[in-house]
Order: structure tokens, then sequence, then C-alpha cells
């Protein structure tokens, strides 16, 4: 099955590679694109040294995690919330007669090698932000596990929105609000959020491991919702719940199909 | 090899129930090659959905290759191939040999059957001259072509096409309906041809099998079927009057 | 009901003069067939309510996000560029429904479809501007969409955060006239965009760097009073500040009315100016030529 996978992801990549000035630029566009973000936090930092008790380096170190989580799910996974396309096409029948699993084939679909340019970008926000900081070298086995929850999580969240849209096929981009929504939720501390929705995103839907919980932990801060110190850690099995739903929610999604038609 | 008993498949259209498909019973041997008729709406596309495994039936028992399409669909993908007239099942934006090259991979059909299988569908099939060619930028009629040779890269067991002839030109039409009979008699693949072309199923099919409103309304061989109207000569007005005869 | 439309003292008032007489059935058969175009953009979108009402959901999604930011940012620089808290939350919660009916995230066109499938040359050939014809469909679709995605975010902010309404009907007029001569910048640039894609081989990349542009310099992300230096002064007088920036300011009542509908004015002109141009060019290269 991983093989496959990749098999998928390398015809695309090779056949992508037939117009390597398209791919240069449609590349530098991603990295652009990610870059927005980044101004948008520089330009706020112009305005205030703190933002809810947060420096710059603290905001680009959470931002640099959950985008790196976000970025790797972007161009592994993100392709599954085009099944609206191919149901109303019909052509998720030409994937069902494939002896292989629906979400491999739709996740590979299509695949654009192009957005690396934005995993790296968000890799070098991180890598400037940690060396800027003067972080607990301690504490810095924090980040890897972050930044691997963060992309369960995310790809967790697609998979969700990729359920929600055999339901919901002309209506495809209300999954979106989970999946970006999600993604633009962590560039900022969570300190900056009301309480009530702080706890609805760490206690129904977990989305305080991607980078806030753990984060607190490899910043050494306490944290201001005032949250017990084991939380932090918590991160992994918050991860595996939620990609058991999701897988769930999906088997659920292709048994509606196949039950119903297009 | 294909089993069908008293299938049903009904949907829910706006709070109206419509039956695609009733009580549907029938069984395909191995090796042979039957024509499935009917007019439009009539179930025909439903059905083949149910053999594949896209579609799960309401009621009754389906058996393809002695597997339940609805449980084992990977399972019972590695033995059919089947072919869509109306979209292919090709890689749309690369080229027809990175298509095979994949299908081999998702099929796991090792190297050296697939280079023989491939070289002998690239020379029966003629696609030399398009194998490096994009699938958007096929005409018609290489598109199928290149559909059908995907679909039996892996030594299926059992074809089954929806339409496989529908807008291709006198020529094609030949070709192909030749290539199918050599893989049903070579080959010995069980073939199972929907098509609206009732020239496909004179020269290919012995045996028909005729559905109409969801109901199966003939099943026997085509001089059964010619002699279900005396008096007409020819298929398609024996067809016509089939139709418009078993309008409930 | 011509005539009512010209002042009493204009040289086309009299039914005898010749300009009446080439204006008459000029006036008569195209503002009616524009009017009808736009109506005809609106019950077009109006079929598709899931995705409007999903793109309403989103934006309100993004506007609460978003409208965190902007309040963490006023409380540690309250007064910032003249705004309090309010005033930047009911920015945010503008922007978001400015989104819809601009599409702000691009597209809302079907000209980059027509030109790769060629079918633009049948609407090229039509006795009637394409310019002209896009814009009334594309009208009615804005309209449409401020209606159905771009209500129900102010609402939620409004229940949620609490935003600051116009005083009187005089503010209310001006954000009105703001936002229409927005939604003719917002099509012009989009116009533009996508005429693009006949002399360009690849048309994402264009259509990304669109949207980068567009979301960065209309003050979507953040209001562009805070952006330092010359960046501010550079965004703010760009055609895209003009989009979503200025409209915004003269709902607050934060933008002098007259210069700022008339900075509005002139881009709009700008840009359907060069519009025509691109027309021009295109029927040249489509219909003479055959490209």
């Amino acid at each position: 099955m991983v093989r496959t996978y990749f098999l998928l992801l390398w015809t695309w990549t090779r056949a992508a590679a037939a117009y390597p000035a398209s791919f240069a630029l449609m590349t530098l566009l991603g990295f652009v694109t990610a870059g927005i973000d980044v101004a948008v936090i520089l330009i706020v930092f112009a305005n205030t040294t703190t933002l809810a008790g947060f420096s710059r380096e603290e905001v680009l170190f959470l931002y640099g995690a959950a985008s790196l989580s976000f970025t790797i799910c972007d161009t592994f996974v993100s392709n599954i919330d085009r099944i609206s396309q191919h149901i109303k096409a019909g052509t998720l029948d030409t994937f069902l007669i494939r002896p292989v699993g629906a979400w491999i084939q739709l996740t590979a679909d299509r695949f654009n090698a192009n957005r690396v340019g934005r995993i790296i970008q968000s890799a070098l926000v991180l890598g400037y932000a940690i060396a800027a900081l003067d972080l607990d070298w301690r504490r810095a086995w924090m980040i890897p596990v972050m930044v691997v929850t963060g992309v369960v999580i995310f790809a967790a969240l697609w998979t969700f929105g990729g359920a929600m849209q055999f339901v919901l096929t002309d209506a495809p981009e209300v999954a979106n609000a989970f999946t970006y929504g999600t993604q633009q939720l962590s560039q900022y501390p969570f300190s900056i959020y009301a309480r009530d929705l702080v706890k609805g995103v760490t206690y129904v839907l977990p989305l305080a491991f991607i980078n806030w919980q753990p984060g607190l932990y490899a910043l050494s801060r306490d944290d201001p919702f005032g949250t017990p110190e084991f939380m932090r850690f918590l991160g992994p099995a918050a991860a595996l719940v939620l990609a058991l739903l999701a897988a769930l929610a999906w088997r659920q999604g292709i048994r509606h199909y196949r039950s119903t038609g297009s | 090899m294909i089993e069908l008993d008293r299938v049903g498949r009904s949907f829910k259209v706006k709070r109206n129930v419509v039956h695609a498909v009733q009580d549907l019973s029938f069984t395909v041997s191995a090796g042979e090659f039957v024509g499935y008729l009917g007019p439009n709406g009539a179930g025909k596309s439903t059905t083949i959905k149910m053999l594949c495994g896209i579609l799960t039936p309401t009621s009754g028992k389906v058996r393809v290759a002695g597997l339940d399409p609805s449980r084992r669909r990977t399972a019972l993908a590695r033995r059919i191939g089947v072919v869509f007239g109306q979209r292919t099942t090709l890689w749309w934006d690369l080229p027809l040999t990175d298509s095979f090259q994949l299908i081999r991979h998702l099929y796991r059909v090792d190297r050296a059957s697939f280079r023989t299988r491939l070289d002998e569908l690239a020379e029966t099939l003629d696609l030399g001259g398009f194998l490096r060619t994009p699938v958007r930028q096929l005409s018609l009629g290489q598109r199928m072509r290149g559909d059908l040779a995907a679909a039996l890269l892996h030594a299926p067991e059992v074809l089954v096409l929806d339409e496989p002839t529908i807008g291709l030109d006198v020529v094609s039409k030949a070709g192909i309906r030749a290539f199918l009979r050599r893989v049903n008699t070579e080959q010995g693949t069980t073939v199972l041809l929907t098509t609206h072309d009732l020239g496909d199923i004179e020269r290919l099919c012995r045996r028909v099998m005729v559905i109409d409103h969801g109901r199966l309304g003939f099943d026997g061989t085509l001089d059964d079927l010619m002699a279900t109207a005396p008096g007409r000569s020819s298929l398609e007005d024996v067809v016509t009057h089939l139709y418009t005869g078993t309008t409930s | 009901m011509h005539n009512s439309m010209l002042s009493q003292r204009h040289p086309c008032a009299g039914t005898d003069t010749a300009c009446h007489r080439v204006l008459t059935p000029w006036r008569c058969k195209t503002i009616p067939l524009y009017a009808l175009l736009v109506r005809y953009g609106f019950r077009k979108h109006a079929t598709y309510v899931g995705a409007a009402l999903a793109g309403a959901f989103t934006n309100s999604v993004f506007g609460i996000l978003r409208a965190y930011i902007l309040i963490a940012l006023w409380q540690a620089r309250p007064g910032l560029a003249g705004y309090d808290v309010a005033d930047a939350v009911t920015f945010c919660f503008i922007t978001q429904a400015f989104i819809g009916p601009m599409q702000l995230f691009g597209g809302g066109l079907g000209i980059p479809e027509r030109i790769r499938s060629g079918d633009i040359a049948l609407d090229l050939v039509r006795p009637a501007s394409l310019q002209l014809w896009t814009l009334a469909e594309d009208l009615g679709r804005g309209a449409y969409l401020f209606l159905v995605r771009g209500i129900p975010p102010m609402l939620i902010g409004a229940a949620l955060f609490g935003i600051v309404f116009p005083t009187g009907p005089g503010r209310w007029l001006t954000f009105l006239a703001g936002f229409a001569i927005a939604l003719v910048i917002s099509f012009g640039w989009r116009y533009l965009v996508a005429l693009s894609v006949c002399w360009l081989l690849d048309d994402r990349g264009v259509a990304v760097l669109s949207m980068v542009l567009t979301t960065f310099f209309s003050g979507m992300m953040l209001p562009l009073h805070i952006f330092p230096g010359w960046l501010g002064d550079l965004a703010k007088a760009l055609p895209w500040a003009a989009m979503v920036q200025l409209p915004t300011d003269l709902y607050l009542g934060k933008a002098p009315v007259l210069d700022t509908l008339a900075f509005q004015a002139f881009w709009a002109v700008v840009l359907l100016g060069l519009g025509t141009l691109g027309t021009r060019a295109i029927r040249h290269k489509v219909v003479i030529q055959g490209g």
C-alpha cells in the first residue's frame, strides 16, 4: 500500500518534470503564497512588541511548527478534498475498480511536487525561530514530536473533510473551514482567543495539540489558561484518537457512496 | 463466473422509490460471451456497477468469480477488467504508457508477464503510435483501445464492458469487435458486453439478455431472440418489438 | 422613459435632435439588455445555494479567527491607526463579507475556461461588448453573493463580538456607493487576469499571483493603515486598496468621502479602459487570427 502510494507520487512528479519552467514557477509561487502569512505576522509585530504575552520569535516558532505540519499534509494528503469533483464527474468509480483503497488513490491523485516549496518555507521559518529563541535543549525533543503529531491531526482533518463530501457533495467548501481554518487558528498563540474557544479546541476537537500545548512545553512557558503540565504530552494520544475517528468516518463515507450510488 | 440471485436495487429519489433493478437472476459461465441489452434507464449500468462492487445491491446475492463484490471489492478487482465507454479508466493527464505502468504496479503484475502482455496488446490494438501521448490528447478511438488494453493487462478472468463502441467509426468498431472475439476465444475470458449497437451483438454474442424496467425480459441465444418476433427479419426490428412490447 | 433620464438643458433632451435619434435606440436596446444580464447573473448563481452557504460558513469561521488577532493587536496598541477595537473587529467582518461578492480569492468569471476550450470565439462575435456583458453578469453574481455569503459573516460578527454600524443614512449611502464601485474594480482586475489566459500557456501562475496581490494589498489580511512605512504608502495607492480597504473605511466613517470615491472611480475607469484594450486584443487574436 505504501509502495503504491509512492509509486503514484513518482508518476505524477515525472509527468510534471516534463514542464520544468512551469514547475519552477509554481514552486516559487508556493513560496510566495506561504510568505503572506509570515508577512502578516511581521506587520503585526511592526506595530507591537508582544501579542497576548508572546514575542515575535515565539509566534514565529508556533507558526513555523504548525505550518510545517500543515504543508506536509497539504502536499501528501490534501488532494483528498477534491473528492466531490470526482463524485460529480463519476470518476470516483474509476478509483473503486482498482485493487487499492480509495483513500490512497485520492490522496495521491494529481500530486503536486511543487508544494514541497511550501514545506521548505515553513521549515526555514521554524529554523529561524528556533535559532533566534534561547530554547531549553533538553526540551527540544518535543519539536519533532509536535510536527509529527500535527501531521497526523491535519491528515485526520482532511480525511474528515473528504468523508463530509460524500454527503455535502455540493458544498465542499465546508471542509476548508476545518482544514485551512485549523491552520489559521494555529498560526497564533492561543492566548489571543477566548477561553471557551480554547476549551473547545482542546477537549472537543483536539487542535490545541498541533502546536499550542506541546509548544508551551518547548518554549518553557506556563499555560495562560492554567491547564496542568501533563497535558503538554497528550498530543500523540489525541492525534491517534482523532485518526481512528477519521478512518471510521471515511469508511462510513465510502459505504454511503456504494449504497446510494451517485 | 457471474451469478445474480434475485438481485434488487432501489433508489430514493425525492420521496419516491425507484426500482432500478428488481428480482434479477442470471448465471454466466466461464468463457461465455454474453450481450446485455436494454433501453435507456433499464438498469444495465446499475447491474454493471453491482458486479464491480461500486454499488451494493439492496436485496439478493451477487457473486463474481466466486466473490461478493460488495465485501471483497479489492480482491475481486484483481480478477475483473472493466471498460466504461463514456468515461476513461486511464489517468487523464498522463501519457498512456504511464497509465499502463501504474496498472502494472497497482495490480502487481510481474515484469515479465507484463512485458509480454503489453507487447501483445499493443500489437493487436495498434497502440504503438500513441503510447507516449497524454490520454487527454487521444482521439476517441485511440482512447477506447487504450482503455481495453488497460482492462486486460492483468489477465482478468472476467471482462465487463459498458458501451465500448459508442461514438466510434465503422472501422474502429470492427477492430474492437475482432479484438474482443479473440480475447474470448483465445484467452477464455468471460465477457459481459452492454451495448446499444446491435451490430456488436450480432457479430459477437451467442447469448443475449434483455433487461427492461429493471427486470430480465429475455435470456437465451440469438436465434431464440429472433424467434420471439416471427415475421420480423432484422435484429433491430426484433429488439424494438421487445422493448416496446415489454413496456409495462 | 428615455427623456426623463436627461436634464431639461441637455442638448439631447429634445426628441427632434440628432443626438437623441442616435442615443435613443442605443439606450433602448442596451440598458434593458444589460439589466437582463444582471438579473440572469443573479439567478444563475442563485441555483448554487449550497455552495454559497458553505462559503458563508467558511468566511464566518475565518472572520472569527481573524477578529481575535486584531483584538489582541489593538489591546496591545489601543487607538492604532485611528481605529478602536470595535472598529478593528468591524473591519474584519466587513472584509470577510466582501470575499464572496468580489471573489477576492479569484475566479467568478467563466472566461478562462472558455478561452481554453475555444468557446470564447462565440462570445466575441456577439454584437455586444464582451466586457460589459461579463460585467453585467458579474454584478448579478455579486449581488446574490453579497446577500447569501456577505450578510451572514456580518451578522455572526455582530452577534459574537458586536460590530459598529454606520451612523445615519448618509454614511450607508456613501458605503454602498463605495461598495458598488469596488465591485466594478474587482471585476476590472479579474477580467484582465482572465483575458491574460489567452496569451499564457499555464494560467495557474497568474491566478496564484493575482490571489496573492489581492489578498495582501487589499487590506483583507490587515488594515493597510498599519502597514509600515513605504509599504503602507504603496499599498494605499494600488487598485486593491480601492476594492476592500476604502469601502470599509467609508463604512467606518474614517475616510474623506469625495476623495475616496474619486480615487475608486479613477481605478475603475483605468481598469475598464485596460479591459477594453484587452478585449480588442483578444478579439484580434481569436477571431481574426484564429488563435
